[in-house]
């Protein structure tokens, strides 16, 4: 408390009205600041490099448009906001920083001159609200096609496709599409030659058996020497943040599965932590220990998913039909307890969805049982070869400073050996209740990602033989008045219960008024929901912040200087998922 | 006549091994991979094999309109050509060999080195980005693994004192090559699945990195030439592997001779499709350098041990 407190402080004694315009209380007890947009930067630079223990990571960047917002009592006047989310990961602390912007498409100054990583971020903020960035090195639409009208994210833009004209894709469409995809390398200030030779670019995608999805990469190549990558994604954008704003805070559930579509439910979790602040929720002890059982139990399945794929693309054919086979067995027992596979979409604002079926515990513990023995196996066959390891040892290699710099969360941050871990760190839905082992790397390179992962996963099994053991009786699903949908046991009694259940289920739940973020440790890093709400059944906005965006932005710094099958490591250990990239 | 018979009857079982072993590979990697594999067409699936077949056949055979248009054509023809060349050399039995030269062995050097041309010529002139990668990458993979693949057999040839199959068989009568040239012998096998571009040595096909490498643009019976091509050298290596380490035909004489033959070469196929099953890929920087670092200098080490216990004998 004393550190929040100095910040402030210290923040008012440095600066001061009017460079800091007023100060917010949200929800998530997150310090949150207005400034003046010309003192954006100086203020930024102080906080990166000036304060002890500085906030040295830009943890997420996003726009919020506020001309439809009604509750916003003691904040600026804007039609825009810029929100910047820092990290400091040695205070443990996180400050947020808004910049009130007024007319119809306003302009502020860039800060990828203090973050490099704040490029994408203020591409995507420019993409989606058409707010502008003096000094950025190439603004550009990065998630929507080039040819794309309007902003989506504005609120003036609209949200279903029977909202807008019927789509046609005539011929000069299509040639405007395609001309849309040509990769011209000057506009990326890449030479066509250097003086020895002409470089060749290659489109790695957007289909390609390496990149599991609709990813493209350019690639500068200088024989099958990297000289520089460009990733151009957006593929697989499908407007998640916009459907955050239509739907109910209950409907949005099912649309979190498919974020991070291998995390399944702890997208769920990520979603609802900020939505049960916001509503000011108090969750069973039985529900919170539910929820982080299914959690890590999908933590496993998704590095099972990662390590075939990851020997895959190594071109090891076998591992991902074994790991497949293990991913099985842990969908029958989701199966068993949620009815669902892969996107269970099974927790709800307030716990859960139901109470665990009978005879949960053998089941689980079954497979508690058998997966170490596998694990063993998959060392011996993938991690212990000599191949794999020459393919991966000192490849791909970044260093803490950069790590964090890059914003990298996530296994990919602890395998340089720094300790982070938001389930230990922020202990979120009673894990700090837990015994478990935080595994580091040493040389943060492809290999030493990999082992980070080969543990995560015997620890994840610790946590779930604990929930095994010791799960307590009680309720699944809070008696809030705003857990929606309320327990059977609390529905159509009578008229009034009769009511509470169909305004829920029907209109949805009416969120009080707030802003809130709970970071949570995904399956692939670092994953959190920026929720403002305005009073209303649906968010006013849901901002995304996935693992994934942050982890490719860093592609081009980390492979430059390697070869091709050295890239298909580095992709392969990063452990990315499309959707979870674009959204 | 007689001749005849015998080219007809290599013609045909290699054509049948080669096509069958399409099936052959996908269910034992299906049973190491735990699961089934093709098992629908006919008894245990053995229909599938003609079903490939005709599949590869009939399917549209095009050829890229921005591609080199006859070296496109001939590259697919060369890979099978040659390889089918070189099983003129193969002795299966005694007298069963369509010829039986004295330079066996360097014809089916020769031929191997040739092979790599069609992947060159037609990754060149599919003239696709992938398809140049994977062309360039089996040249520099061909001058790795010719060099010290002839070298590793000549410990061979030194003992048998013959460069003719049928001689290096029957030179070991009295215990075969594999004892006195074991390091001959891991060395030409790791040459041998270079040669074949099998897995862990699939570098220029890589399919997670390069697509389909050289062939990217193929398709139909084209792609099916190089398909089956690449069963044809994989029997071809196990074959030779047979003969020159494995004493060909010779073997216990409850069984003939041809069946002994077919039966160690079936061994070491099996093993070539469990290296597919269990290995990754390395770059192919790291196959060169393994090729002139180490297996280079172990392959004339072994000439000159091998030399030196020959004469210290005589």
């Amino acid at each position: 408390m004393n550190e929040i407190l100095s910040i402030a402080t210290l923040l008012k004694d440095k600066f001061g009205y009017p460079a800091i315009l007023a100060e917010q209380v949200t929800i998530d007890g997150t310090p949150t600041f207005w400034v003046k947009s010309e003192n954006l930067n100086k203020i930024l630079e102080y906080l990166k490099y000036e304060v002890t223990n500085p906030y040295k990571m830009l943890y997420d960047l996003c726009g919020i448009d506020e001309r439809k917002r009604t509750k916003r009592e003691g904040q600026p006047v804007a039609d825009f906001t810029v929100v910047y989310h820092l990290t400091s990961l040695e205070r443990n602390h996180d400050i947020r920083l808004k910049v009130a912007l007024t007319g119809a498409y306003p302009s502020l100054p860039s800060i990828t001159g203090i973050w490099p990583s704040a490029n994408w971020y203020e591409c995507e903020v420019y993409d989606m609200f058409g707010i502008t960035f003096t000094g950025h090195p190439y603004l550009r639409r990065i998630l929507m096609p080039r040819s794309w009208k309007g902003h989506p994210l504005r609120k003036d833009h609209y949200s279903r496709a029977t909202e807008s004209e019927p789509f046609v894709l005539d011929d000069q469409m299509r040639q405007i599409a395609d001309a849309d995809l040509k990769f011209n390398p000057e506009d990326w200030g890449l030479e066509r030659q250097s003086e020895d030779t002409d470089f060749m670019f290659l489109n790695l995608g957007p289909q390609h058996p390496g990149t599991h999805g609709l990813l493209r990469l350019v690639l500068q190549l200088d024989g099958e020497d990297i000289v520089d990558v460009v990733p151009d994604i957006g593929f697989h954008h499908r407007g998640a943040e916009k459907m955050g704003e239509r739907q109910s805070w209950h409907t949005f559930i099912p649309y979190t599965d498919r974020i991070d579509y291998l995390g399944g439910v702890l997208n769920n979790l990520a979603y609802l932590l900020p939505v049960e602040k916001l509503a000011g929720i108090e969750i069973p002890d039985r529900a919170k220990m539910i929820r982080i059982m299914l959690c890590e139990l999908f933590r496993i399945q998704s590095h099972l998913v990662w390590l075939g794929t990851f020997a895959q693309d190594l071109g090891q054919l076998s591992p991902v039909f074994f790991t497949f086979n293990d991913r099985e067995r842990a969908f029958d027992i989701v199966s068993a307890i949620t009815g669902g596979r892969m996107h269970p979409s099974w927790f709800r604002i307030g716990g859960v969805a139901h109470d665990l079926p009978d005879g949960w515990q053998k089941q689980m513990q079954d497979f508690v049982n058998y997966l170490p023995k596998r694990l063993r196996e998959y060392e011996k066959v993938v991690i212990r070869n000599s191949i794999f390891k020459a393919r991966t040892v000192g490849i791909g290699v970044y260093t803490t400073e950069e790590a964090i710099e890059w914003g990298i969360t996530g296994a990919g941050l602890r395998a340089t050996g720094y300790n982070f871990d938001y389930r230990k760190k922020r202990p979120y839905s009673g894990i700090d209740q837990f015994d478990f082992e935080i595994p580091l790397g040493k040389n943060g390179d492809c290999y030493d990602r990999a082992l980070v992962r080969m543990e995560e996963m015997r620890q994840s099994l610790r946590i779930i033989q604990q929930c095994i053991d010791n799960m307590p009786a009680g309720l699944y699903k809070s008696d809030h008045p705003l857990a929606v949908p309320p327990r059977k046991d609390k529905t159509m009694k009578d008229i009034e219960t009769l009511i509470t259940h169909f305004l829920a289920v029907s209109w949805g739940p009416v969120i009080p008024a707030g802003e809130a973020m709970v970071p949570i440790e995904g399956a692939k890093g670092s994953n959190g929901y920026y929720l403002v709400s305005d009073g209303s059944t649906s968010a006013y906005r849901s901002r995304i912040r996935t693992p994934s965006f942050p982890h490719m932005q860093m592609i081009p710094l980390i492979s430059k200087g390697y070869t091709i099958p050295d890239l298909l490591s580095i992709l392969g250990a990063m452990d990315f998922v499309l959707a979870d990239l674009d959204r | 006549m007689h001749e005849l018979l015998i080219i007809a009857g290599v013609l045909l079982i290699v054509l049948n091994i080669a096509a069958g072993l399409i099936y052959v590979e996908r269910r034992l990697l299906a049973l190491w991979q735990d699961r089934y594999g093709p098992n629908r067409v006919g008894p245990f699936g053995l229909g599938q094999v003609i079903a490939d077949m005709v599949k590869i056949f009939f399917k549209e055979d095009w050829i890229p309109p921005f591609s080199d248009k006859a070296v496109f054509v001939i590259a697919p023809g060369i890979l099978v050509a040659t390889l089918l060349l070189t099983f003129a050399v193969v002795p299966f039995a005694p007298g069963f060999n369509v010829f039986d030269s004295n330079i066996a062995l360097l014809f089916f050097l020769g031929n191997s080195s040739l092979g790599v041309y069609s992947i060159v010529l037609g990754g060149w002139a599919s003239n696709n980005k992938y398809s140049l990668l994977g062309a360039m990458r089996a040249s520099a993979q061909m001058l790795t693994y010719e060099v010290f693949m002839g070298l590793s057999l000549m410990g061979v040839v030194m003992m048998a004192d013959s460069f003719n199959l049928t001689g290096i068989v029957e030179a070991q009568r009295h215990g075969w090559f594999i004892f006195p040239q074991f390091v001959g012998f891991v060395i030409f096998l790791i040459a041998g699945i270079a040669e074949t571009h099998r897995v862990p040595f699939d570098i220029p096909e890589a399919e997670g990195e390069l697509v389909a490498g050289f062939h990217s643009e193929y398709s139909g019976m084209k792609f099916g030439m190089f398909f089956v091509g690449e069963y044809m050298g994989v029997t071809l290596v196990s074959c030779l592997i047979t003969i020159l380490f494995f004493g060909g035909w010779l073997g216990p004489a409850f069984l003939p001779p041809v069946v002994w033959f077919f039966l160690k070469t079936g061994v070491f196929i099996c093993f070539f499709i469990l290296l597919r099953a269990s290995l990754p890929r390395p770059r192919y920087d790291q196959l060169m350098s393994l090729g002139w670092k180490i297996l280079l200098p172990l392959t004339l080490i072994n000439i000159l041990v091998t030399g030196a216990v020959l004469i210290y004998l005589q």
